[in-house]
């Protein structure tokens, strides 16, 4: 493969504070390395993420979006992630109905001592996306 | 809105930011920003001279908020937020950039990280802009703690938490205080006796006027937060008044029902009723449920008839009891690794291959034995032994990556213990290495090695069976390279050492966390190891890690240390960042009513209403409300467009 068709996907990940951000965290202090595509967005719970957030990180040009919390059962707030959850299933249907590919959309749980899992999960995230190239369908003509 | 003023500080973290970021780029690139007014670079921003500069620099450009661009908001949020008070400027304008353990640590090319680290910190940066001033908010404390698991770590913590004048709880869920040390016959390295040392401790939790011992409980609720927590509790009936027992033991002695005594870990038998050990606390009988012919006259009610104190009573029920406490320290202890997972040492299958606590019982004057080391299959003496360390430990492939840190300990007290007992016998111990950090160890070893005629023979044995009589044991003895083939008498194994059964439960219940091997989690390896990461909750023992008695005993008083500090402040301050509703946006559909977990919202006159002193700030009903009308205050949605915005802007 030529250097050109090595596409870099942008993706924006949003973590929870109590155990995918804290996971991420360990990932550091282990020093794993992991592929710098992802930014990301610490919020309180994965409960708090609105699914407008991810249609706006579409719509302003992400290749793809990683939404990461607490294992199910272990989330700070009790039940933030099954709210989650419930919201993310919606958000996969609705983008693939668009016809944006729904491999675009991720959702993970890890753990604040699984380090390791939260770099697999990026490096994974990005090979899977590098194949698909530039997102498109949602990206907002002109931006800002 | 008037137009921030924010300072932009950028840390080098010595080269472990610097290394593979370029800090300069990421400062010029902030100064870009429309908001920012101030920007820096610094070798170390945390050091003394580093915090100078930051509380300098807002007063001399007049700065309304700061961003520091460094490692995890874990470690220096409240460090800089401190000193944004102290410039003059409100602490919640204060935010972290973290470039450190999401940015530099696990990135190494330097324009990527660099291109990375400009996302992130522009992110905060945006966010920054439209925080808002908070006060924090101002709760009052319940003084009084709970402690969670009545072994040698909770009976400590439980003493120093009294001592200090701080009522207790203490609630464990077997018949007895005392943990697993109440097993142990003697301990390494001083070989004095454990019941010794233990019971007059145990005495003394039970009279401690300030300690409220709630033994064969289980804790099944916990609400509320750091201050202020509500526990709700299970108390099983024992169906035997502990005021009234009189420990004379007829009941055993009519009772129909033989089961295996787990107290002794299957060495012996008990009854339906029964006392785990002549020294349990509290001193009195108690009748397992579960193995009574059904707690009824008609069926059986020997025991109650022979009773002459009148303690048994079939008619105890269950109780519920809630408490209110402001810290909880949980130190429910550990459990060996199941014996039944060590396929090719038998599963646990052979007779007369032991683990280690039930040598410990045959050790013990008040164990199975009566303290002769006796084996089992037909109580003779075994004239060899042979004790093999790191089953189960150390193996990741297979079982537990880590080391359990005791079992090299305990071991060569066990050779001794043996040679004490058997001075004509033969020990032999199967190590990979031996660990014997600590205060008077190695001599231990040493000792055990020398003085006792102990062969340590190193490597792994591969396989156990059952051959004429005896366990043959087939290993390799790795430096003279040679394969070894022991007929023994009996096999002790120290087995690892895993959390204690029901540590995933209390886990939940109390939303802690764990870690990679299933013990309970400290906040921070180096800086906070006896605190869990939810506040108001500390870790004491074996629970959080493999550890020995004076290790559980240190880190015991330090969680005490901690419950104490918290509760002598008069109130605590708990985070502003709750709900807000936009009064103005909100129609009263009620989504967010039904989306908070914590109950916090109700309806009044047609809007949403937040009660500020239940709300957790976790942002359920703002993802939920399709009028934006609700919002967490800052981190609003309005903020998290932007910074997504900013993540995606090269
Ligand atoms: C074979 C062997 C020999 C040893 N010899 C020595 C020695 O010689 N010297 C030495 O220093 N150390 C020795 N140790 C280590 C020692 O046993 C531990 O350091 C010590 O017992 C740890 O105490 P703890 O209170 O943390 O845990 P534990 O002793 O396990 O106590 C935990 C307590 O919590 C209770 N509990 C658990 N879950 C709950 C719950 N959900 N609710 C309420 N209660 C709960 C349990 O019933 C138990 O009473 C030995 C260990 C073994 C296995
Ligand atoms: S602020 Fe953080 S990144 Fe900077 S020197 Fe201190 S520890 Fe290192
Ligand atoms: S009633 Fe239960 S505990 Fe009492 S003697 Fe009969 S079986 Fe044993």
């Amino acid at each position: 493969m030529s250097e050109q068709q090595v596409y870099e996907p942008r993706i924006v990940a949003f973590l929870c504070k109590w155990c995918s951000s804290a996971g991420s965290d360990l990932a550091g202090v282990s020093r794993i390395q992991y592929p710098p595509n992802a930014t990301p967005i610490t919020v309180p719970c994965t409960g708090a993420i609105s699914p407008m957030y991810i249609m706006s990180a579409f719509n302003k040009g992400a290749d793809g979006v990683l939404v990461s919390g607490c294992h199910i059962g272990d989330c700070h707030y009790i039940e933030g992630n099954f709210l989650a959850r419930r919201k993310m299933k919606l958000i996969m249907e609705l983008i693939e109905f668009i016809g944006v590919e729904p491999n675009r959309f991720r959702m993970s749980w890890v753990s604040a001592a699984e380090g390791a899992k939260f770099a697999q999960v990026i490096t994974d995230f990005v090979d899977d996306l590098k194949p698909l190239g530039p997102q498109d369908k949602l990206k907002k003509a002109e931006l800002t | 809105m008037t137009k921030k003023r924010t300072g932009v500080f950028v840390c080098h973290c010595g080269t472990n930011i610097a290394a593979t970021v370029d800090v300069a780029k990421v400062a010029r690139e902030m100064s870009g920003e429309d908001t920012v007014a101030f920007t820096k670079e610094y070798v170390y921003m945390c050091s003394e001279p580093g915090q100078e500069s930051v509380v300098q620099a807002i007063k001399d450009n007049k700065l309304d908020s700061i961003v520091v661009t460094c490692c995890s908001p874990n470690l220096h949020e409240k460090t800089f937020r401190d000193n944004a008070k102290r410039a003059g400027i409100n602490n919640f304008t204060c935010e972290i950039a973290n470039i450190r353990e999401q940015c530099s640590w696990v990135h190494s090319d330097k324009a990527k990280g660099t291109e990375k680290a400009i996302k992130i910190s522009r992110s905060v940066v945006r966010r920054v802009n439209r925080n808002q001033s908070l006060d924090t908010i101002a709760v009052s404390v319940t003084r009084r703690a709970m402690v969670i698991g009545g072994g040698v770590a909770g009976i400590q913590a439980a003493l120093d938490i009294a001592n200090a004048g701080v009522e207790v709880v203490l609630v464990e869920k077997q018949a007895t205080i005392g943990g697993r040390m109440l097993q142990l016959s003697e301990t390494f390295p001083t070989l004095d006796c454990s019941q010794c040392v233990l019971s007059p401790k145990m005495v003394e939790v039970k009279r401690h006027p300030k300690v409220k011992l709630m033994t064969y409980s289980e804790v099944q609720e916990v609400t509320g937060s750091v201050g202020n927590f509500r526990v709700k509790i299970l108390k099983k009936p024992t169906f035997v008044d502990p005021d009234k027992c009189k420990l004379c033991d007829d009941c055993t002695a009519v009772c129909p029902v033989v089961v295996p005594n787990e107290y002794e870990i299957n060495l012996t038998t008990r009854r339906a009723i029964y006392i785990p050990y002549a020294q349990s606390i509290p001193a009195s009988y108690t009748l397992d449920e579960s193995t009574c012919l059904g707690l009824n006259p008609v069926v059986c009610g020997k025991c109650k008839d022979v009773c002459e104190a009148e303690a048994i009573n079939y008619d105890m029920r269950p109780e519920t009891v809630t408490e209110d406490v402001g810290a909880i320290v949980v130190a429910t202890g550990f459990d060996l690794y199941d014996q039944a997972n060590m396929q090719e040492l038998g599963g646990g299958k052979i007779e007369d291959v032991l683990d280690g606590l039930q040598f410990e019982r045959l050790c013990s004057a008040s164990g199975a034995t009566q303290g002769h080391i006796l084996r089992p299959s037909d109580h003779k003496e075994p004239k060899n032994v042979v004790f093999i360390q790191c089953v189960g430990s150390r193996d990741p492939a297979k079982h537990c990556a880590y080391c359990s840190k005791i079992c090299c300990m305990y071991t060569a007290k066990h050779a001794q213990l043996y040679k004490h007992h058997v001075p004509d016998g033969r020990a032999y111990v199967f190590y990979i290495d031996i660990r014997s950090g600590g205060k008077g160890y190695e001599e231990f070893v040493q000792r055990t090695m020398e003085d006792n005629d102990t062969l340590y023979l190193r490597g792994r044995v591969s396989k156990l069976y059952r051959h004429d009589g005896k366990v043959r044991v087939l290993g390799t003895d790795t430096l003279s390279g040679q394969n070894v083939e022991i007929d023994a008498d009996m096999v002790v194994l120290a087995l690892a050492m895993v959390p204690s059964k029901g540590t995933t439960e209390i886990a939940k219940v109390l939303k802690i966390g764990r870690d990679k091997d299933g013990f309970l989690a400290e906040a921070h390896p180096k800086l906070r190891p006896v605190e869990s990461v939810t506040g108001g909750i500390y870790l004491a023992g074996a629970a959080q890690a493999p550890k020995d008695i004076p290790e559980t005993v240190a880190q015991a008083g330090a969680a005490a240390a901690k419950v104490i500090a918290l509760l002598s402040q008069a109130t605590l301050s708990r985070s502003p960042l709750i709900a807000k509703v936009r009064r103005s946006h909100c129609t009263g559909c009620g989504m967010c009513v039904d989306a908070c977990p914590f109950i916090a919202i109700r309806l009044e006159n047609g809007k949403a209403v937040v009660n500020e002193a239940l709300c957790e700030g976790c942002g359920s009903c703002a993802a939920t409300c399709l009028r934006a009308a609700i919002d967490v205050k800052n981190v609003t949605q309005l903020q998290i467009y932007e910074m997504i915005e900013a993540c995606l802007t090269v």
